[in-house]
């Protein structure tokens, strides 16, 4: 296979410990080349914790990250990340944001990957000009013009509205097909996971609790049972719920459930 | 559009709206005699110092040394206050080291050091000097300092991620995110820059407005006692200015 990008990440026992508390408890997992990986989880779990100790943000206080063979020390050097927030300049152009960290002969480079996003007649703009989903493309751009092996998204699309969160993730999508890095995308939107990955992890614990294949044909459709049934499942395994059906495994008719036993 | 023509150039004249009907009444009891020229001369009276001290040459020679000293004390003082400021804030070592004293330091009113000052250095240049560049270096220091201390954690880590370190980081990322912080101290620091100047010409100077002024207190020339004082008003409101169009062309991007 001529899988010139992407890249191998296995991860063993990792541990991350902020004041005392243990966030990550002895991970273990293994991302393939190429894939397409997201991790979901309850709020506070540490699924930025991962993502930044893969980047090489943060040291572990044990276990170790292998990226194709070889032990990662200090910064991820074949990453990139896209966070939550954008975190552009707001005192560089588009274009000079897109530039960031890139050798000045490679400037048409960056032009390229702003296309790539549809936002090339912003390049002059400052961010400020830009609506959120807009400033979420330029990260991307940044992101993709490195050429990365690993793209690391942190809940990107997490303050988009739902139409533009759709484009996104047609838009990241087909960016890596066409580029095949491998992606690990946190997210607390288990459609989203379902949508856009071939598996879903679920972190709790400090530990990986569901390790989900996603197998549907790309482009998937939403309206699919057999997508719905992925959803459900993801969700009620955060939720920390059985398969067995006791409850009815929506949340709002949960909450409806639970309203009635207190009405009555 | 023709109306939002109209609008602007109200816009325009509103804040001069006050200062405009001020002088003409001050003008108006001047010229009744209802205040006496002993206590407050007419603009007109005003007007004809400032005239006979430009045509004598004496105006120019007590503005330009008061710009001088200013503009000295306020490069000394800012460029200390600047570089002490990046290096606390940008270095753990030096901000151990320097920032308690600074601190300090910065809480003795410069003011008070006037008798010490005149001591130490006559009632020459450098006293002068070293009271502005005192004053100014205070408020440029601490907001270089905040100003670096408060850049957004996240965009710094967002920096090193994307592989910038040493110099690049700093001139892409931390120079920049601290720009704003900065440019509000200068901007403090050009007002403090005028009232030491002024209060340090008026007690000890041989040339200067402030020196113009006291001069001409012991002969009652009112008029030239209230052309001082609009001069200072003047410059201040020119550095000020000046101060704001730099704002205006660094922080652009923040519009
Ligand atoms: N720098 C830090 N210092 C101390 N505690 C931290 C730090 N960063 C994260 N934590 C703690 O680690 C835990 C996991 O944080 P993390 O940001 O990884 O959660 P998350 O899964 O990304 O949550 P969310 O979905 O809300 O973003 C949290 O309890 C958090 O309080
Ligand atoms: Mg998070």
């Amino acid at each position: 296979m001529e899988n010139r990008n992407g890249i191998n990440i296995q991860i063993n026992k990792l541990e991350k410990v902020y004041d005392n508390r243990n966030v990550l408890n002895g991970l273990d997992v293994e991302i393939k080349k190429g894939e397409f990986v997201s991790v979901v989880g309850k709020s506070g779990c540490g699924k930025s914790t991962l993502l930044r100790l893969v980047a090489g943000l943060e040291d572990a206080e044990g276990g170790s990250i292998i990226l194709d063979g070889e032990k990662l020390e200090g910064l991820n050097k074949k990453a990139r990340i896209m966070f939550q927030d954008g975190r552009l300049l707001p005192w560089k152009r588009i274009i000079d944001n897109v530039c960031i960290g890139l050798s000045t002969e490679k400037r048409n480079k960056a032009l390229e990957a702003l296309a790539q996003v549809g936002l090339e007649e912003r390049k002059d703009d400052y961010p400020s000009k830009l609506s959120g989903g807009q400033k979420q493309r330029v990260a991307l751009a940044r992101a993709l013009v490195h050429n990365p092996d690993l793209l690391l998204l942190d809940e990107p699309l997490g303050a988009l509205d739902a139409l533009t969160r759709l484009e996104m993730q047609e838009l990241i999508e087909s960016l890596w097909r066409q580029k095949k890095f491998t992606a690990v995308l946190v997210t607390h939107d288990a459609e989203e996971a379902v949508a856009i990955s071939d598996r879903v992890l679920l972190i709790d614990q400090g530990k990986i609790s569901l390790d989900q294949t996603i197998s549907l044909p790309r482009p998937r459709k939403r309206t699919n049972p057999a997508f719905a049934l992925y959803v459900d499942d993801i969700l009620s395994q955060i939720m920390n719920r059985n398969e067995d059906k006791e409850y009815p495994v929506l949340l709002p008719e949960l909450s409806l459930s639970l309203l009635d036993s207190v009405n009555n | 559009m023709n109306k939002s023509i109209i609008k602007k150039s109200f816009q325009r004249f509103l804040p001069w709206f006050i200062p405009c009907i001020f002088l003409i009444c001050w003008q108006i009891v001047s010229s009744l005699g209802i205040i006496s020229e002993r206590i407050l001369p007419a603009p007109t009276e005003i007007i004809q110092a400032a005239i006979q001290l430009i045509s004598n040459g004496e105006l120019y020679e007590h503005m330009s040394i008061s710009l001088v000293r200013a503009f000295i004390g306020f490069v000394i003082g800012g460029v200390i206050g600047f570089v002490l400021g990046l290096l606390n804030g940008v270095f753990r070592f030096s901000e151990l080291l320097f920032d308690t004293s600074v601190q300090m330091l910065r809480n003795i009113p410069h003011l008070a050091l006037i008798p010490l000052v005149i001591l130490w250095f006559g009632i020459g240049e450098t006293s002068k000097i070293f009271l502005v560049a005192l004053g100014v270096l205070f408020p440029v220091y601490i907001n270089t300092y905040h100003g670096i201390k408060s850049v957004d954690k996240g965009l710094i880590e967002m920096g090193k991620s994307y592989g910038l370190k040493g110099y690049k980081l700093f001139f892409h990322v931390i120079l920049p995110g601290a720009l704003s912080s900065i440019l509000v101290g200068i901007r403090f620091s050009l007002g403090v820059m005028w009232l030491t100047l002024i209060v340090a010409e008026t007690i000890s100077a041989q040339s200067g407005i402030g020196y113009m002024a006291m001069n001409a207190r012991e002969f009652m020339q009112m008029d030239i006692i209230v052309l001082s004082i609009l001069i200072y008003a003047l410059f201040g409101k020119l550095s000020d200015v000046i101060a704001r169009y730099f704002e205006g062309r660094l922080l652009k991007w923040n519009a």
